[in-house]
């Protein structure tokens, strides 16, 4: 296998609702990616795309051949990647490996999504697709719903008093809040504080407004080359030194390792294995805090902290910068957003402006050599971990 | 190769509040709801069997916001529920203020009382059903 840099990357704000169709905010994100890669559309030979509800969003299908023809990327293969919230980390992580075969030397991957512009009750009930239909979804089960009940096992099956949890989870819900505030492209921008978490609406028993990122709209793009095509693009070339994904089933049958995910603790392996890395030489990582309790849950299962731990370990700001690891500095999903499809390509995005140095000085992590990003899929049923390092 | 115990013929028992499961041949273990192979170690030879519904709640939660559709349904009790034979199922409560349920269901027998009726929207392709739980006196 070849080795595969990032060259370039490009995301554009993730927001609220907002009037840009999926197509039109794929092409920003890409053509930042593509004139920072000092490239233009007709070098790239393929297409990898994360979007998951552009369908019920927009009623647009195949969006990965409009949005592909629309940069003038014409003819170009373009694959669309929909693994609910991972998607576009499966769409990079089949990226770097038709890379790293040889078989192209440079490719666009990304993702983008409405999830937003859907409103709560259409993206509530799209998101709830993530868990099985047949025989989960008559329940009533929401994503919400999903992490509440791991939160709530999660404190039967460690022993925290539910109150004592709540307030872990607020602090990781404040933390993240705090570094979105300093992220220009981040979705809600605000300082919140433990009482106001505790303060707002319950969403899903033990879960609160402030435990639960929002609904974003967003696109996010990386061009990926081999290393003798990125040399001549960059100087600072980052590399993707390790890839992992998994799958699980029906969340009810993941019981003998709830409320811990069995599929990432397989991937992150599978990307520990193969950029030789331990979890301990993680400087930066952007995990997948769709909720509070999914923070602790991911930071665990990454192996950063010990089960049951991971609580504690924020309120020591052990996760904060400056501590054991930095988690989410770009406000991670909390705070940057969640525009499923995008999600990803914007988790390496951060990271790959951490390890060059360039994001905000508040927020950025001083000497980063060593990137992880962790994406999970609805009810754990997708994983993709991405390990991301230093070239120079 | 046919499908040995279809969601079809899994729901339709269910509405009759008869809970199906599938007892591998080769090792034991019960799967629930009904796959191709076994759950634990994908041997293909499984019988069909009647579980007992009772079970103890593994966790739960109280859902305040819910799918376009569903509004009317709320508040409702999520919970899974680890059934005698060992495997986990998620369904509902009953019998319980959903604004009371706390930290102390974990751990407490339950038994199904019913299949609750799901009966679709544009999206899901026809009706499902949901087993409901009752706290054991
Ligand atoms: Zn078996």
């Amino acid at each position: 296998m070849r080795k595969v840099a990032v060259v370039g990357v490009g995301e554009t704000k993730f927001s609220a609702a907002q009037e840009k169709t999926s197509v039109e905010l794929f092409a920003e994100a890409a053509m930042e990616a593509i004139t920072g890669s000092n490239l233009k559309p007709e070098n790239v030979q393929a297409l990898f795309l994360g979007n998951v509800l552009g369908d019920f969003s927009e009623g647009q299908g195949m969006v990965q051949a409009f949005a592909a023809e629309n940069i003038g990327c014409r003819n170009i293969p373009a694959n669309r990647y929909e693994g609910a919230c991972a998607s576009a980390s499966m769409a990079v992580r089949d990226a770097f490996m038709w890379v790293a075969s040889g078989f192209y030397d440079i490719v666009l991957a990304g993702g983008v999504e409405r999830a937003a512009i859907m409103g709560t009750a259409l993206a509530t009930r799209t998101f709830a697709m993530f868990s099985d239909s047949r025989y989960e979804f008559p329940s009533g089960i929401t994503f919400p719903a999903l992490f509440a009940m791991l939160a709530h096992l999660y404190a039967a099956r460690y022993g925290i008093p539910i109150d004592k949890l709540k307030e872990q989870m607020a602090t990781v819900s404040v933390q993240s809040y705090h570094y979105g505030l300093f992220n220009p492209k981040a979705h809600l921008r605000k300082e919140v504080d433990v009482e106001a978490v505790l303060k707002s609406f319950m969403v899903s028993t033990p879960l609160q407004l402030h435990d639960c990122c929002p609904f974003s709209d967003g696109a996010a793009a990386l061009i990926l080359a081999s290393e003798g095509a990125a040399k001549k693009l960059t100087n600072r070339p980052v590399y993707i030194t390790g890839v992992g994904q998994s799958s699980s089933g029906p969340l009810a049958n993941q019981q003998d390792y709830l409320p811990r995910l069995r599929a990432r603790e397989i991937s992150s392996q599978q990307a520990y294995d193969m950029a030789g890395v331990k979890p301990k030489d993680i400087d930066v990582c952007e995990l997948h805090d769709c909720f509070s309790i999914a923070s602790l849950i991911a930071a665990e299962g990454l192996g950063f902290f010990e089960y049951g731990k991971a609580g504690e370990a924020w309120m020591k700001g052990e996760a904060a910068i400056g501590g054991k690891v930095a988690i989410n500095p770009s406000g991670g999903l909390k705070s940057k957003g969640h525009p499923i499809g995008a999600t990803g390509a914007g988790q390496v995005y951060e990271i790959t402006k951490q390890l060059r140095g360039e994001v905000e000085p508040e927020r950025q992590v001083d000497g980063a050599r060593i990137g992880l990003a962790d994406t999970l899929g609805g009810d754990g049923g997708t994983l993709v971990n991405i390990i991301l390092q230093r070239g120079w | 190769m046919e499908y040995k115990l279809a969601f079809k013929d899994y729901n339709e028992a269910l509405k009759r509040n008869k809970l199906l499961g599938l007892k591998c041949q080769e090792c034991g273990v019960i799967t629930v709801p009904p796959k191709m192979a076994c759950r634990k170690c994908a041997s293909l030879d499984m019988a069909v069997v009647e579980l007992t519904g009772k079970g103890k709640i593994q966790t739960f939660t109280t859902c305040n916001v819910t799918s376009e559709g569903r509004e009317d349904e709320l508040p409702y009790v999520i919970l899974l529920v680890e059934l005698e034979e060992s495997a986990w199922i998620m369904g509902n409560l009953t019998g319980t203020d959903p604004t009371t349920a706390s930290m102390e269901l974990i751990g407490q027998k339950v038994r199904m009382v019913e299949g609750k009726v799901f009966s679709g929207d544009r999206y899901s392709a026809g009706e499902g059903t949901s087993p409901v739980f009752r706290l054991e006196a």
